[in-house]
């Protein structure tokens, strides 16, 4: 089987005009990093990955995910994992709650517990369970949104500017564990950003997309 | 399969909502040209009209619905964009602006009371004036309530469409920059009014103009304020049509169909008549912009908007005040400020028949209200999947059902269920009630349901959850307050209601509202107290649930709260 992240032709247009044009393979464990200006369609690219891609637009070409064409399956069903820049957690569940939303379905009672207790403590957060998301302090909200994400056991990894709300002592911290833990799994991961520091960071190819006219 | 039930609810909501308004239309249209095979008739004649316009009192009670509804439309507009423009953004605004929103959901027919109680020549004030200031020993022979102009009528429809406006306005203020503009126009040197009606009322006022246009249609219709407060002889041409379709003779029923279209042919005629009047404003108000003027009386206009304001709320509240005092009160003889004694009887007395009427009006209401609940949330996500574009048109469509005047489409509604054998009844009433709720359960839960962010959604599907899991697990919890408040407005929305009730009821469908208001005539001040008070009740009760469940549900959840 093909292990990966293949964008195949991918074109997406905002009615008559042209966004942007893409065709690249992202291997396991490699970062894909796509840079340029906002207004240039970074996030509606992931969008039309993610399947929720606004009816504005139009896209068209492939995505294939570890040789399954996911291009036409409902947003659900991709194994598509995604980071935005705001953690987004579920502020009516608790930490462990929003954590069991992730995981993925099977497992006893006791057994999915010591999983989400384990993902915690990978992250030192453990003991935090029955924690209430909005008391987390920004670094800890990360962290869990990033276990939540993991646990739904991705094929891929996608960042929308990740950690552009962190501040500077945090962001490489967190960035470190989110490519860390990528890379460990084999993930193919593509991250939109428009910070050249994260790109470096991520220590892949990148991409720069122009403003098209 | 579920899945082809989702694309329905957008159409199914509107035939729900615009089906019987197209069909009541239609069903007052046939008799008012002659036709109405049940009395043995068949059209076309023109018979009806010749009659309308033979009766005395059309001149007058034509006269009567214009004024009191333009009338209180324009005074309440007023209020409400002076309040705003001399007081929005300050201390004093959110204390007004916190009293008013439960006075929002007092049903009009409970306002209207308070109001008579208070003003009356034996009401409230007259007996804390008596007889040291007054020198009365006795109530003056003054007409106040039911005055021949409709004075106190206007009054009654004023204290419910501050509320009403006001709240709306804040809703549409967000949008408009509105504190910026001020600082800025405050830096030229224009005065807060002037700066505010200068640079946030255009913006504001194209927002609230679908609302305002409600407040005319309905002031200009109204029964029940008009039945408690207005005149009698003739009464407003809404209340001739109900009386006309309550007269035993089936003829009578023509000429109320005639006045219906009548009723109709009115409020279409305001409306345009304020569209050309917004024209007219509009054109002396750029030319108002283009002289520079930096306003001169601000402050003073900035406090008889507040005093206005303030009067408006004392009054609902110290009306309901008066109606409990009189649900307790003993022998309470003029002038005294306080009755004798205070005493549980007229509970004992009227209690039994105000809960029998609670229960239906709470059956009605829960089921219309969590019909409506259920085809919003519908209507939205199936928006929100579907990527339905909702337009301006589509807006007004909302409304179509609250600018229609009530009088004249349910009595064609009811002569029309009549026709088919129908019966009337309980399960008629709950439709028609629908028509009123859908709309202002919809306009309420609207923005909250899109304003949600939609990348939440995004993570939680990209997480495994399916549409349905998304809805369910995720965007109704984080959305309970929103959605209990459009189930609280959508049941107040239905315990006020009167006349569809009454009509599409048969007079065999007692709510709160129908026995209170039937209670108007007889002047038993201890019985309307209950029942009035009951009413309130059961309009607030529910807002004071809607704020309440959410923080106790959500009570560890800080990202839920103050939302």
């Amino acid at each position: 089987m093909n292990k990966g992240l293949f964008l195949r032709n991918i074109e997406i247009s905002n009615g008559a005009q042209p966004l942007l044009t893409l065709s690249h393979d992202i291997a396991p464990g490699e970062v894909l990093t796509v840079m340029g200006p906002s207004g240039v369609g970074k996030s509606t690219l992931l969008a039309y990955i993610t399947g929720t891609l606004s009816p504005d637009f139009t896209g068209s070409g492939s995505v294939v995910l570890d040789g399954r064409d996911i291009t036409n399956a409902p947003a659900h069903k991709r194994h598509v994992g995604i980071l935005f820049q705001d953690d987004l957690l579920f502020p009516h569940l608790s930490v462990g709650a929003n954590l069991a939303f992730g995981l993925a379905p099977g497992g006893s009672p006791a057994d999915r517990r010591a999983k989400i207790a384990e993902a915690l403590a990978e992250v030192d957060l453990a003991g935090f369970e029955d924690r209430d998301p909005a008391t987390l302090s920004g670094g800890q909200k990360a962290r869990v949104a990033l276990m939540r994400m993991l646990l739904s056991e991705p094929c891929a990894l996608l960042l929308d500017e990740p950690f552009s709300r962190l501040d500077t002592a945090l962001r490489a911290q967190v960035r470190d564990l989110v490519f860390i833990r990528a890379r460990a799994r084999s993930l193919p991961v593509l991250m939109v950003t428009h910070d050249a520091e994260d790109a470096r960071a991520a220590g892949g190819r990148v991409i720069t997309l122009e403003v098209q006219s | 399969m579920r899945r082809p039930v989702l694309p329905l609810l957008p159409a199914l909501t509107l035939l729900l909502m615009l089906g019987p308004v197209a069909a009541g239309i239609w069903g007052t249209l046939l008799p008012a040209f002659g036709h109405l095979p049940a009395a043995g008739l068949t059209g076309p004649s023109l018979e009806p009209f010749v009659a309308l316009f033979d009766w005395p009192g059309l001149a007058r009670a034509v006269l009567l619905s214009v004024t009191t509804g333009v009338g209180a439309t324009v005074v309440s507009l007023a209020v409400v964009t002076l309040l705003l423009a001399g007081w929005s953004g300050t201390r004093q605004f959110r204390v007004l602006e916190r009293l008013l929103s439960p006075l929002l959901s007092v049903p009009h027919a409970a306002a209207a009371f308070g109001l008579a109680f208070l003003i009356a020549p034996s009401g409230w004030i007259a007996r804390l004036l008596s007889p040291i200031v007054t020198g009365w020993d006795r109530p003056p022979d003054i007409l106040i309530v039911q005055d021949p102009l409709g004075l106190t009528m206007m009054a009654g429809l004023i204290i419910k469409e501050i509320p009403f406006l006001i709240l709306i306005s804040i809703a549409a203020l967000g949008q408009a920059q509105a504190q910026n503009s001020v600082t800025i126009a405050q830096a030229l040197g224009y005065g807060r009014v002037t700066g505010w009606l200068k640079t946030v009322f255009p913006c504001v006022y194209a927002q609230i103009r679908p609302p305002v246009y409600v407040v005319l249609a309905y002031s200009m219709s109204v029964v029940d304020v008009a039945v408690i407060l207005g005149p009698n002889t003739p009464p407003t041409l809404s209340v001739q049509i109900v009386k006309w379709m309550s007269d035993p003779e089936l003829s009578m029923r023509l000429l109320a169909a005639a006045g219906a279209i009548m009723q109709l042919a009115l409020v279409v005629g305001a409306l345009a008549f304020w569209r050309v009047g917004e024209i007219a404003f509009a054109h002396f108000g750029r030319r108002w912009i283009a002289s520079g003027a930096r306003g001169r009386c601000d402050p003073i206009i900035a406090q008889v908007a507040l005093f206005s304001g303030g009067v408006s709320v004392l009054v609902v509240l110290f009306g309901l005040f008066v109606l409990a005092i009189w649900s307790v009160a003993g022998y309470w003889g003029f002038p005294d400020a306080f009755p004798d004694g205070f005493t549980s009887r007229n509970w004992m007395r009227h209690g039994p028949g105000a809960f029998a009427a609670l229960g239906e009006t709470a059956f009605i209401a829960v089921a219309v209200g969590f019909s409506a609940l259920i085809l919003t949330i519908g209507c939205l996500e199936a928006e929100y999947r579907h990527g339905l574009r909702v337009t301006q048109r589509a807006v007004w469509l909302l409304y179509l059902p609250l600018l229609v005047p009530q009088t004249a489409f349910l009595p064609g509604l009811q002569t029309l269920m009549l026709g088919i054998g129908a019966e009337v009844g309980r399960i008629p009433v709950m439709l028609a009630h629908l028509v009123f709720v859908l709309p202002y359960v919809f306009l309420s839960l609207s923005d909250p349901f899109r304003a949600w962010d939609a990348r939440t959604g995004t993570v939680a599907a990209a997480l495994g959850a399916s549409p349905d899991g998304v809805l369910w697990r995720v965007r109704l919890p984080m959305l309970l307050r929103p959605i209990l408040t459009a189930f609280a407005v959508g049941l107040a929305v239905s315990v006020g209601q009167y006349l569809p009730t009454l009509l599409i009821g048969g007079g065999r469908v007692a709510t709160l509202t129908t026995e209170a208001v039937a209670l108007a005539s007889g002047g038993d001040r201890r019985a309307i107290g209950v029942y009035g008070l009951m009413q309130t009740g059961a309009a607030l009760l529910p807002f004071a649930m809607a704020l309440l469940i959410p923080t106790l549900v959500w009570r560890n959840r800080k990202g839920l709260r103050h939302e």
